[in-house]
């Protein structure tokens, strides 16, 4: 599937000698190509039913359960020769899970990767929605553990199936209930459960409840794999989402008392660092790339007035 | 009061493979009306209910409920979410057990205000205010709200599960031995507050119990139950002033007067 022509002039650095040389006898993207097609209805299906949970014969991936392996296979039977691959790992391009999710793709698909979330076709990402606003033709695949979000309230299987079937949430409600009988105001900071198109109450997968507003009618494909739980859901591009809440408690994100220390954006999600033993730390954007876009971008301007 | 019966129960049977849970039970219960069941322990007392309230299917007979929508209804070719809605919206059912009726890991307020959220409240301050409202009516203290039902009392948990199950107002709510368990002076005092309720709501109720006091108390109608056929029915006092059937006179006469 591809979604957009590939922008050429892409920095491909030393993922370029991937893009003719795949590994040798494998498939392209790893999966074999029933398996593929396997995992293609169900993305089809579960774009047909918004929010709606569809099994699939989920595959061994070479990484281990919670790494991505839903996220992974959903990614390998969407993505094409052309298109171009970002993945995050709570907003960072760098850490071990994106790096090497990213590696995988290039060596086996030998597709061009970037970390700029503008050029993406196709962003993978764990646990955090990009700062920077997605656009339409691109997909956006989420790592799901856990996709039941009545899970906590009825553990049986069968049970929460037919509670999605009938819409019964009144108990997902009543956990809110809880939270603010408990706290004063509901607690919950992630996996913060969305009702989507008016009608699947849906895990966005842990998420900060940050990110729950940048799903409501977003232009880009959201597609949720769970490899373990071997369920993949989805979100058509400009479906809206809503945020489960009380009229008298409604929802809303978190905010920060200070802006990010290093490019001074004010209006992202940010991360707490521990800087030294002494009670340091700093709070600076968990999206990488938004950060070092806007740092080069005020570097820039600097150089200019300084010209 | 409507010329039309609210639960009507025909030729009902249950049996499991070769033994009987109950068997050939017919009766009509009318809008506020409160039956009683009694019978000695294993004569399909409880059999019978389930199978009343649709937790159990029947294998002979059918059972009619007079929804608000429909009108007469059989049970069991209704469709399942219309069955499911009935049972948590115009019926009630009320657990020997209050662990079985009750949600253990969530607050009373939480386990008051479910049903209120199932049939979509969406406003804390309103759902609060309902529950608190029904905390007084089963005499339990407000500051309790927030308690979970595992620091309650027995009796207590029962108050709290009749109220968990009255909240949405229904029209019948099932009892299975709803003094089970608890002692004398707490049974007397949840009686009497069962018996203010049922009148004030005007619900009609079905209470299994092998306690003869709490149906000469709470119920109008009484059936005898024995080896799963209902050897003796009839107004409560009639019944057991003066018993006709021979396992009716052994219980009546086995009440042990202090």
């Amino acid at each position: 599937m591809t979604m957009s022509a590939t922008d050429e002039s892409a920095p491909a650095g030393d993922d370029e000698q991937h893009r003719t040389a795949t590994i040798d006898g494998y498939n392209f993207a790893f999966l074999d190509e029933q398996t593929k097609r396997m995992i293609r209805r169900a993305i089809l299906k579960a774009v047909a039913i918004p929010g709606y949970q569809v099994p699939f014969g989920s595959r061994e991936m070479p990484l281990p359960y919670g790494w991505g392996t839903g996220g992974i296979q959903v990614t390998a039977s969407v993505i094409g020769p052309d298109d171009v691959l970002k993945v995050i790992d709570q907003g960072a391009d760098d850490t071990t899970n994106a790096v090497n999710i990213r590696r995988f793709f290039a060596k086996t698909a030998g597709v061009d990767t970037t970390e700029r979330t503008k050029e993406a076709t196709i962003v993978q990402t764990r646990h955090r929605v990009p700062e920077t606003p997605l656009a339409e033709g691109q997909i956006l695949v989420y790592q799901v553990p856990i996709p039941e979000p009545l899970r906590w309230i009825e553990p049986r299987e069968t049970e929460t199936r037919k509670m999605h079937a009938l819409e019964e949430y009144g108990t997902m409600q009543v956990s809110l209930y809880e939270d603010i009988a408990k706290f004063g105001r509901i607690a919950k900071g992630y996996n913060y459960p969305v009702l989507v198109n008016g009608r699947y109450v849906m895990s966005p997968s842990p998420i900060p409840k940050f990110d729950n507003p940048k799903m409501d009618r977003n232009p880009a494909l959201q597609l949720f794999g769970a490899g373990r739980e071997k369920r993949i859901y989805a979100i058509p591009p400009h479906t809206p989402v809503k945020s489960l809440d009380f009229d008298d408690y409604p929802f809303d994100v978190e905010t920060w008392n200070q802006p990010c220390a290093l490019c001074g954006a004010t209006d992202t999600f940010l991360d707490e660092v521990v800087l030294d033993d002494k009670g340091g730390r700093m709070f600076c954007c968990s999206d990488t790339e938004y950060c070092a876009e806007r740092q080069a971008r005020a570097a820039g301007r600097a150089r200019g007035d300084a010209a | 009061m409507s010329g039309q019966s609210l639960l009507r129960a025909t030729g009902v049977g249950k049996s499991y493979g070769d033994r009987i849970g109950c068997r050939d039970v017919s009766f009509e219960l009318w809008p506020g009306e409160i039956l009683g069941i009694v019978g000695e322990s294993g004569s399909g007392k409880t059999t019978l209910l389930n199978c009343l309230s649709a937790n159990l299917e029947l294998t002979a007979g059918r059972v009619e409920y007079d929804t608000r929508v429909d009108g007469m209804a059989d049970l069991a070719t209704m469709s399942e979410p219309a069955r499911r809605m009935l049972m948590r919206t115009d019926w009630g059912f009320v657990h020997q057990n209050p662990r079985d009726g009750l949600r253990m890991n969530l607050s009373a307020g939480g386990n008051v205000g479910e049903r209120l959220m199932a049939v979509g409240a969406r406003h804390y301050g309103n759902i609060r205010r309902d529950v608190i409202d029904w905390l007084d009516r089963v005499e339990m203290e407000d500051g309790r709200i927030d308690d979970l039902p595992s620091t309650f009392s027995g009796g207590m948990q029962q108050r709290l599960q009749i109220a968990r199950n009255l909240v949405t107002k229904p029209r019948l709510v099932f009892m299975d031995e709803p003094t089970g368990g608890l002692d004398v002076s707490v049974q007397a005092r949840l009686l009497d507050l069962l018996r203010g309720l049922v009148r004030e709501l005007g619900v009609a109720c079905v209470i299994v119990t092998h306690d003869l006091g709490v149906v000469r108390l709470l119920s109008h109608r009484l059936m005898v139950m024995q080896r799963g056929r209902v050897v003796e029915q009839g107004l409560t006092d009639q019944v057991l002033d003066d018993p006709q059937h021979p396992y009716t006179q052994l219980l009546v006469s086995s009440i042990v007067s202090v």
